[in-house]
């Protein structure tokens, strides 16, 4: 027969320091790993949430990273009339040919310099991206050293409101709107139009081009048409694979950190959970002895104690997913290495990373639990009925 | 002292718990330790540069080059006694794709002697200078693919399109452990010739004649090419690499916050072992108390248990870290060497002997204000 839970939760009140220590315990181990995954994950989000899979990204052959690649304007003509491209409500192909430079511009923390990528982009850009919003002002015009920059760099970069002038590239540049697209890695960026651009930053021709294909399905298909013209030396990739690929880096470096701090740290916690759990057989063992005595199985005993672990450490767990969802949202910032820029994004906790805190404190208080639990269900009944 | 054999044969009296107490200690200076060097390479790999050098790069941005005529426009401005220049190849070895390292073209005839930090015989200077496909590695990067001089190495660049095979020509040893030698050196022009725009150069390092002129040499240099096509932005070499730091966003302060959490989390497990180890001991106390032992010497003597146990532990975390790291010899970049400091022990140890302090200060006020025939009739 199993010993009911509401004798775990009494049990536990009883003891209350202890107990609260221990939880307390596994509610940091808890909070930090909550904490480091959420900067993982946001930063990951960022730059993620910017790729779609039906939006393809072409970079020359051999280049890991926008910033690294070079694409011709005959080569961007021969690609932008390829059947699996869809065309806009005008009728012209969702292809926007595109530069990537990064600029040294003043922070406005201490006037020191900041990467910011400056994207030049085309027009089709704003059919093919319906997540960008126009917090203020209005769209760059074309031909013009318009710019617009995304809202988060408002606050970061000085002169970044709509009206002011930006100097980079031997020019000044005009904001005539701050946009937003949903907290992807965009949002740090500057944009302008992109035959300005080149000329400007002394190019001859684009960096990279993005195409809207009619469905997902139809890369494979615009891969091999690519891939079977001789001229062209393209490298065809989806832009969610294009973007997992750079995040991924930073990203499970900051796993791993949050796994190895989290582990190492759970020891502690388990130590914590084991020292408690020992002191509470060993107070008790006149009361196990008597269990016992009346009949219940050793195993209900070795759960009864396992169990009553187990639920200091949700209590914990949950205390911890509390303490881990304060920074939600927190912004912070770091440098996308893969692009050598600036990118702006926040912690983001997500269920999926509360519900594995709260499993690491199961499976804490389990392991933490198991060997009191078992001592106490080997007790002998004679003399822990003896005992005093 | 005489009373230390207590001390020990109380810690010895629930093995378990100690061990447990110990173990859990030693995590948290291990975290702590490695944490800390997190931050202590970063600095290192600013604390390692010359105050005599500075760096001239294109103030658009670093990825824009600057033209291979500023060197000699560079070596005959006043103040300044050596110029040398190079570019960041940013490639990966195909057979470790994962795997980290710098690369740099380098100019061949100037480049050591900028650097006297990279320990190299003349011979294998000489042999570098002679052929435009060797190459120079550190010891690290020697290290980790077992390197020997002599062989071909072959990196796939990615900003250089191709793969690109050098012959190592020598290993550098460091002048201090700091200096990051997970690198490799190649001719600059041996880049220029198999690239398609000639004649770009990434950044100028110049020594100058004395440091103490950085700034105005610094403001002169850039003067000089101010309104050019080609501006460029000056700086020491310290302010540079901190550039580098800085870019990562704020790290220092994420690590320390997370520092605090862990030695925190695990204050409240060396709290609790010792409260349980004190309330075990009740009526042993009292007994204590009733031979005569003194409040305060109670008092000391919970203090100096906990204190004992704490240290075990935080002498066995940071020794373990520091061993640990060793053994792992990984770093590179802004990380520099990833080597636990002599600090970072001192600190770790000082920080454990507070947690056992603390953790002990709870359980032997109780124990030091027990009331001995409470104490006895109780239990």
């Amino acid at each position: 027969m199993a010993l009911p839970v509401s004798y775990n939760i009494r049990n536990l009140t009883v003891r209350r320091a202890s107990n609260l220590l221990a939880a307390l315990g596994i509610a940091l181990v808890v909070m930090v790993m909550i904490w480091v995954l959420a900067l993982g994950q946001g930063f990951r989000g960022a730059l993620v949430g910017t790729g779609r899979p039906d939006r393809a990204l072409l970079m020359r052959g051999g280049a890991t990273s926008e910033v690294q690649s070079s694409v011709s304007r005959e080569v961007a003509d021969i690609v932008r009339v390829m059947p699996e491209i869809l065309p806009g409500t005008d009728g012209r192909p969702l292809a926007s040919p595109e530069l990537v430079i990064i600029a040294n511009l003043p922070k406005a923390s201490d006037g020191s310099p900041a990467n910011v990528s400056v994207r030049g982009v085309s027009q089709a850009v704003f059919e093919m991206r319906p997540e960008l919003q126009l917090v203020t002002g209005r769209r760059f015009a074309p031909g013009t050293t318009e710019i617009m920059v995304g809202a988060p760099l408002g606050g970061r970069l000085r002169n970044c409101g709509v009206g002011q002038k930006l100097h980079f590239a031997n020019q000044d540049w005009e904001i005539v709107g701050q946009f937003a697209t949903g907290g992807s890695g965009f949002e740090s960026e500057i944009w302008g139009d992109v035959e300005t651009m080149i000329p400007a930053f002394e190019r001859d021709g684009y960096q990279s081009m993005t195409v809207q294909l009619r469905s997902a399905a139809d890369l494979a298909a615009l891969e091999t048409r690519i891939g079977a013209d001789p001229r062209l030396n393209l490298k065809v990739q989806s832009e969610l694979a294009y973007y997992e690929a750079q995040s991924s880096g930073f990203t499970s470096f900051i796993r791993g950190i949050g796994v190895v701090i989290a582990v190492l740290m759970s020891f502690g916690a388990m130590a914590g959970a084991l020292n408690t759990m020992f002191a509470a057989v060993n107070a008790r063992t006149r009361e196990i002895g008597t269990l016992l005595a009346l009949g219940f199985s050793r195993w209900s005993v070795l759960v009864a104690f396992v169990v009553e672990s187990v639920l200091l450490s949700i209590a914990g767990g949950v205390l911890g997913c509390l303490l881990g969802f304060i920074v939600n949202g927190t912004s912070t910032g770091t440098t996308n290495w893969a692009s050598f820029s600036e990118l702006a994004f926040a912690f983001r906790v997500t269920p999926a990373i509360m519900g594995l805190g709260l499993l690491f404190a199961v499976v804490m208080g389990a392991i933490g639990g198991f060997l009191p639990a078992w001592r106490a269900s080997r007790k002998r009944i004679a003399e822990s009925l003896r005992a005093a | 002292m005489k009373y230390l054999r207590l001390v020990f044969s109380n810690m010895r009296r629930s093995k378990l718990r100690t061990t447990l107490t110990v173990l859990s200690t030693a995590l948290a200076l291990f975290l702590f330790s490695m944490l800390r060097t997190i931050v202590t390479s970063l600095d290192a790999s600013v604390d390692v540069t010359d105050a005599a050098r500075v760096v001239v790069r294109r103030s658009t941005s670093l990825i824009f080059p600057l033209p291979l005529s500023y060197f000699d426009r560079l070596r005959q401005m006043d103040g300044i006694t050596a110029v040398t220049y190079m570019n960041w190849f940013g490639g990966v070895n195909p057979a470790d794709e994962r795997g980290w390292s710098s690369q740099f073209a380098v100019d061949a005839s100037t480049f050591f002697e900028m650097y006297p930090e990279y320990l190299l015989t003349p011979e294998e200077v000489a042999a570098f200078q002679q052929e435009r496909t060797s190459c120079i590695i550190g010891e690290r990067l020697a290290k980790q693919y077992k390197w020997k001089v002599g062989d071909n190495v072959t990196y796939r660049g990615t900003i250089y399109p191709g793969d690109w095979t050098f012959t190592v020509r020598g290993i550098f040893r460091p002048k201090s452990p700091d200096v990051d030698t997970n690198v490799l050196y190649f001719q600059w022009k041996y880049l220029d010739e198999r690239s398609e725009r000639k004649g770009n150069v990434g950044v100028y390092i110049v020594r100058l004649a004395d440091p103490n002129e950085a700034a105005a040499t610094s403001a002169a240099v850039d003067q000089v090419f101010a309104n050019s096509a080609f501006e460029t932005r000056t700086e020491t070499e310290k302010a540079f690499q901190l550039g580098f730091v800085t870019m990562m966003g704020n790290v220092k302060q994420g690590v320390r916050i997370i520092s605090i959490f862990v030695l925190a989390g695990f204050m409240l497990v060396a709290i609790n072992t010792m409260i349980m180890a004190a309330r075990e001991r009740i009526r042993e106390i009292a007994v204590l108390k009733t031979l005569g032992f003194p409040d305060d010497l109670i008092l000391k003597l919970v203090l100096a248990e906990s204190t004992c146990i704490a240290l075990l532990g935080g002498f066995a975390g940071c020794i373990g870290a520091k061993l640990v790291f060793k053994l792992m010899s990984f770093g590179g970049g802004v990380f520099a060497n990833f080597i636990v400091k002599p600090q970072t022990l001192v600190i770790g140890l000082v920080i454990a002997a507070l947690m056992g302090l603390v953790s002990g200060i709870v359980p032997a006020i109780s124990a030091a204000r027990l009331r001995v025939v409470d104490a006895l009739r109780s239990a």
